[in-house]
């Protein structure tokens, strides 16, 4: 298999952990929420899949108690940012390494004990195609996120509650002189955003490196809240981004055994200083980031 | 006699330690223009909000139609018949106006855009369905709100100082509409504290002072004397003379200046002029959102002009466009913004911190450190002088009102003894009694031969405090026109750009 076969084959399956939280972020900040908790509920998400599979509870039940998991971690979240209206950097925070400590506890007995995957389902034809043929032969739930990803996409551009939840993520307090429960509506959001995130954790420890290792996550709840904010909160761009990044840091795996004469910590760096240039630029669109940027984010809204 | 649409009684809602409504009766007939006039801070916003159901009283009941009701949200109150048309926006910048109006009105977009020009057509509202409502001038987005409450076919009209954000011609236009909707069922609850409006609209006025009521009346049988006095509890101040003062040294001169802002949503100016001298008030009248923020920044140095280009903007006759704030005061420039909290005061900070930030060359360090006791010194002067309600020099900016904490910011910048005074909205949300001693004070200014400027809304502030007005509409400025030999409608003409075509 060559390079670029390798990259176009596996980029979709590296992108979905970072897509599945994202997406879940995207709905979460579009309401004017900011939970930088992402990371945390990821890795306990990791760590209950994981646990949950080895155990022999299968996938279906790793995915279903993964984001129950990390619906209770935003729930906490939620009663001190939403309930208690305090600082949701600081809340977000907490939370996070609150996940984190507790998925370092739950999956200490667990450490480098590996798990079965999913397999693979592919497009019968398309499949077989050179070069790009890998691209359609993925395991379930990267052709689940797709889905999902289109219909964020399509809930944002076409339906009643896209329209609520970026109303209610520009102005609150005018979206509760109209008459929406704007607390209820942030709730709703979280609660989504967490159940997001634990699932992104279960496939990155039970589907794409079926394995435990404490710190597993590493960093990709940070970048997945970066690839919002680089996606200036539109579903097309965080699709993209989340490739991008995936192929990115496959290609750094193949510059690697290809014995490129590159120190391989730089290239491993590589994709994050791509994403961070591109967001640099990207984010200078004054026009883009006002029309599609959420006027309250991260604001404490109460009445 | 039939039972009134609405009727509430004994009415009570309280904000912490403020009594903003306390046990109000009011009877709103069917088919009637119903005004409610009071101050600002009177309560009127408040009792509107409990009407509609936004906030919930403490204590009273409601009426409708003779039946008790207690509602618990606007969308009860629309579904009995009630619509609302916010003092403060209540639209969505970043949607267009067919999506702002679908949050509240069933329906498919094509259908409610073909509804809105239909409305739009019978009522003389039009506006584009389908323009982003950022892109809409103030009085285009008070007809989305009207519109938006039309659609609902409400049966009692609540509009919370609708005329405060339109020019004088549309302010008989935005009438025309309201009796028609009265004339077709519809009952009004006009807010206003312009005296005239309601006695050219209305068939019956509430009066609140202080959060009660003083007065139930027809407008139509008191002169604005006795209105005023139900309103405010004493006589209307006596009006503003100008005395004549010889033309004094130009201390400020903006030249052709042409500016883009960086804001993509901001006004761009296009070749604003204007001069202004030692002794005299110069007024910029228009409406909001017309370029007064740019203009604002511009002179008070927040925004900086290339050095190439630091002769568009000068000062006691030095070039300054490139010049920063601290530079420009250091020249005698003294600067009021519209915005108190955050932009001319700290909210977090103490009176006194908030003291220093501006008049710090007044004394108040010693050696490069604070002086806590001149600090406190000067700002316990500008309390007492401005009659600054508050507990004193340490009470945190953002505890005080809106009007209390606009006397603070203009006592403080009034002592730096500036011989250019800038002033952004002087007597926004401030009541009666402080808006006529916030004009005293900068007549006296002027009188001591400080060159004054100000940017407001109000035509009528300016008719009376000012030696010449200049009007911003759309980014350009009209040349200077006499307040004296003038009229409103004339000025009215400028603010919506149809001078050239009319005059
Ligand atoms: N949400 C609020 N929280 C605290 N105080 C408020 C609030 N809304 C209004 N007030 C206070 O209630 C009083 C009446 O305000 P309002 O009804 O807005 O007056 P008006 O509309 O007549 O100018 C004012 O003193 C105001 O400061
Ligand atoms: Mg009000």
């Amino acid at each position: 298999m060559s390079g670029i076969e390798f990259i176009l084959a596996g980029m979709l399956a590296a992108a979905t952990p970072f897509l599945l939280a994202a997406l879940g972020e995207l709905v979460v900040e579009r309401a004017g929420v900011l939970n930088l908790g992402l990371e945390g509920m990821m890795a306990l998400g990791a760590a209950i899949g994981f646990i949950v599979v080895y155990e022999g509870g299968g996938h279906v039940a790793a995915f279903l108690a993964a984001g129950l998991v990390g619906v209770g971690l935003a729930l906490v979240f939620a009663g001190l940012a939403l309930g208690l209206r305090a600082n949701q950097v600081a809340v977000g925070l907490a939370v996070g390494i609150l996940g984190q400590g507790l998925s370092s506890l739950v999956g200490n007995s667990y450490e480098s004990l590996t798990i079965t995957g999913l397999p693979k389902l592919a497009f019968p034809g398309l499949s077989d195609l050179p070069v790009v043929g890998g691209m359609f032969s993925q395991d379930i739930i990267v052709w689940l996120s797709l889905i999902a990803t289109a219909a964020i996409w399509a809930m944002f551009r076409y339906s009643r509650l896209g329209l609520i939840l970026r109303a209610i993520g520009e102005n609150p307090a005018a979206a509760r002189a109209i008459g929406y429960r704007v607390t209820a509506l942030r709730l709703g959001a979280v609660v989504f955003g967490g159940a997001m995130a634990g699932f992104a954790g279960a496939y990155a420890a039970t589907v794409y490196t079926p394995l435990w290792a404490d710190g597993m996550i590493a960093g990709r709840g940070w970048i997945a809240l970066a690839l919002v904010v680089f996606g200036i909160w539109l579903t097309g761009r965080i699709f993209f981004g989340a490739l991008l990044f995936g192929a990115l840091s496959l290609a750094s795996l193949v510059a690697q055994t290809e014995g490129w004469a590159v120190p391989s910590q730089l290239l491993s760096s590589l994709p994050y200083i791509v994403t961070i240039v591109v967001l640099g630029i990207i984010t200078s669109n004054k026009r883009l980031l006002k029309v599609n940027g959420v006027a309250s984010l991260g604001e404490p809204f109460g009445p | 006699m039939p039972a009134p649409l609405l009727s509430l009684r004994k009415m009570t809602k309280t904000y912490g330690q403020t009594v903003a409504n306390s046990a109000i009766d009011l009877d709103v007939a069917a088919g009637s223009i119903h005004a409610i006039l009071g101050e600002n801070g009177a309560g009127k916003s408040t009792l509107m909000k409990l009407i509609y159901g936004v906030e919930r009283p403490d204590e009273g009941e409601m009426h409708w139609n003779g039946e008790p009701v207690h509602l618990t949200s606007p969308a009860e109150a629309r579904r009995l018949g009630i619509g609302m048309v916010f003092q403060h926006f209540s639209l969505f910048e970043t949607l267009t106006v067919v999506e702002n109006i679908s949050l509240i009105v069933p329906g498919s977009k094509v259908d409610l855009a073909a509804r809105i020009r239909a409305l739009g057509q019978d009522f003389g509202l039009v506006v584009d369905p389908f323009a982003h409502v950022h892109a809409l001038s103030v009085g285009e987005r008070q007809r989305v709100e009207i519109i938006r409450c039309l659609l609902t076919e409400p049966r009692l009209l609540i509009l919370d100082e609708p005329t405060s954000v339109l020019p004088p011609q549309a302010v008989g236009l935005l009438f025309e509409t309201l009796r028609r909707l009265r004339d077709g069922g519809v009952s009004i609850l006009f807010i206003s504290h312009k005296l005239d409006e309601i006695r050219a609209l209305c068939d019956r006025a509430t009066i609140l002072r202080g959060g009660r009521v003083t007065g139930d009346v027809d407008p139509r049988d008191h002169d604005s004397h006795d209105l005023a006095r139900m309103m405010i509890g004493r006589d209307m101040p006596a009006p503003l003379h100008l005395a004549p003062m010889p033309k004094g040294e130009m201390r400020l001169e903006l030249t052709a200046l042409d500016h883009q802002p960086d804001d993509p949503f901001g006004v761009t100016l296009a070749g604003v002029s204007l001069r202004l001298h030692a002794g005299e008030i110069l007024g910029i009248a228009g409406i909001s959102g017309n370029g007064q923020a740019e203009m604002s920044r511009l002179i008070s140095g927040e925004t900086l002009l290339p050095a190439s280009r630091r002769d568009e903007i000068r000062m006691m006759d030095k070039p300054v466009g490139h010049l920063g704030p601290a530079a420009r005061r250091a020249l005698g420039l003294a600067f009021v913004p519209e915005e108190r909290l955050g932009r001319g005061a700290v909210p977090d900070m103490t009176l006194a911190d908030n003291s220093l930030l501006t008049a710090h060359p007044l004394g108040l360090l010693k050696r490069g450190l604070i002086d806590r006791q001149a600090e406190a010194r000067f700002t316990a002067a500008c309390i007492a002088d401005f009659d600054v309600r508050t507990s004193g020099p340490e009470a945190e900016a953002g505890s005080l009102s809106g009007g209390n904490l606009q006397k603070f910011i203009m006592g403080r910048e009034i002592s730096l003894n500036p011989r250019l005074l800038f002033v952004a909205q002087p007597t926004w949300g401030v009541d009666i009694g402080a808006a006529t001693a916030i004009r005293h004070r900068l007549v006296k200014m002027r009188n001591a031969g400080v060159a004054v400027l100000v940017i407001s809304e109000e035509l009528e502030e300016l008719f009376e405090i000012c030696d010449r007005i200049q009007v911003l509409h759309k980014g350009s400025l009209s040349p200077s026109l006499d307040p004296r030999s003038t009229r409103p409608e004339e000025i009215g003409r400028w603010m919506i750009g149809s001078a050239s075509v009319v005059a």
